[in-house]
């Protein structure tokens, strides 16, 4: 297996190389597609020719690394969440401008220069997908799951809403509209979701933990209850 | 191009496998490679769209089987050989060729947190769009074989102008650096059954960005 796969992601690292379009029409084969135990030193070794030859800065690596792991992600977007719900001014100025008021609250970066905002309401769902590749807002909800990023979810959301959101655990009532948002463009989408209730008495940072990754993509509602596995 | 990764109303994907408690990265080489490609782009030697057309012109077999960081990776490789970064010898090799020069890297440590992705403004008054909003408009039945944003399930069918988003360069003509053609992005509204007919519910609705480009008046 490891010589199958090492071939072919040798032929198909030259493929772009050379653009070659021709290379469609030969037949690749493998056995499955879990991740060949030496696809981690071919990556090391790309690092370090790449370091050698003084194109890029480990450390710099480290800190892109560093921070997705742990400073850019779904948090920063749930405090964009619970400020809108508590101030009725900031939350007109996300739908309006949405990528100047999450610039208020610090998060810019990659990926989210240009955002829209879409508010959900008891007849209307909005749900967020790019059925062309990955295209996600990074700096409010920081890389995509997998999930996200995956065929069965990028080819069914658009055709089957209703039916993904079932599958995902939730059940739309039939009379409310969902609102399919394709990312085709360097727009990028996040969900406003509705205010649980039963919440009026928390406060806004107390809010934020209840907003989940997935509220903000469109596939879950924010429950009153702090969150359990889902993000 | 009518490629694989132009997924939009396949069936036959399967179920969605959904990871409780993923990590961002499920191993340090994803991080890795990530990373690299971010930083390999500092350089500005490709724009994102031609980046994205890389990755679509994969061998499909290869791009339905491959994780997402190998597609990544695998072009990554490719692309540090035609930019002219790397050679493909020293590719394979993993070693510099000796006496080649040695540049500084271009992200630093402290720069990596404060890229923005150099799109430019999507404000232009000089560029006027071509449509209004709810300008009741068609999408083109057009099958360009390079890099396009037009998904097919939407080709020739009728939506209404509901945002305009202001002016962005043009994927089809920018990805082969044929020029930036700015032009406008409108939100396009579509009834779920003009793209899927009768069995889609009445309520659903899907919205695309488009480009000027993609659009003719209904």
């Amino acid at each position: 297996m490891d010589t199958s796969r090492r071939t072919f992601l040798g032929v198909a690292a030259v493929t772009v190389a050379q653009g070659d379009l021709q290379m469609h029409t030969e037949p690749h084969i493998h056995e499955h597609s879990t991740v060949p135990s030496d696809t981690a030193l071919r990556v090391k070794a790309l690092e370090s020719l790449l370091v050698e030859k003084g194109l890029v800065d480990p450390a710099a690596l480290d800190a892109l690394i560093d921070a997705f792991e742990h400073d850019v992600g779904p948090r920063n977007g749930a405090r964009v969440v619970a400020r809108a719900w508590v101030d009725p001014t900031y939350k007109a100025r996300l739908l309006a401008d949405a990528a100047s008021a999450i610039a208020e609250l610090g998060f810019t970066s990659h990926q989210g220069d240009h955002m829209l905002a879409v508010e959900n309401t008891s007849n209307l769902h909005n749900l967020v997908v790019c059925t062309l590749c990955s295209c996600y807002p990074w700096p409010v909800l920081g890389l995509p799951p997998t999930w996200y990023k995956s065929s069965a979810y990028r080819s069914r959301a658009v055709i089957d809403p209703r039916g993904v959101l079932k599958e995902l655990g939730l059940a739309l009532p039939d009379d409310a509209e969902v609102r399919v948002w394709d990312s085709t463009a360097e727009l990028r989408y996040i969900v406003l979701p509705e205010r649980p209730s039963g919440t009026e008495h928390l406060s806004e940072e107390q809010l934020a933990g209840l907003v989940t990754r997935d509220s903000m993509i469109g596939v879950a509602r924010v429950s009153a209850q702090a969150p359990g596995g889902k993000p | 191009m009518n490629g694989v990764h132009d997924m939009g109303g396949m069936q036959d994907m399967g179920p969605i496998k959904y990871e409780q408690n993923e990590p961002v990265f499920h191993e340090p080489w994803e991080g890795r490679v990530y990373a690299m490609n971010r930083a390999m782009g500092a350089w500005l030697k490709w724009n994102l769209d031609a980046w994205r057309f890389e990755i679509e012109l994969l061998p499909p077999v290869d791009y339905l089987l491959m994780s997402y960081y190998e597609k990544w990776f695998v072009t990554l490789q490719g692309r540090v050989v035609k930019y002219g970064f790397v050679t493909k010898e020293e590719l394979e090799r993993g070693r510099a060729t000796e006496g080649s020069t040695k540049t500084t890297p271009i992200l630093t440590p402290s720069m990596a947190l404060q890229m923005n992705r150099g799109i430019p403004s999507s404000h232009d008054d000089s560029i006027a769009p071509l449509f209004h909003l709810g300008q009741r408009v068609r999408a083109r039945n057009i099958h360009p074989t390079g890099h396009t944003r037009l998904p097919r399930y939407a080709r020739g069918k009728y939506g209404e102008i509901f945002r305009d988003h202001g002016v962005y360069s043009f994927p089809d003509t920018n990805s082969q650096y044929k020029g930036t053609a700015r032009q406008h992005v409108y939100s396009v509204r579509f009834a779920g059954r003009e793209l899927w007919g009768e069995h889609a519910s009445p309520l659903d609705f899907v919205h695309l960005d488009m480009w000027d480009n993609y659009l003719e008046p209904a």
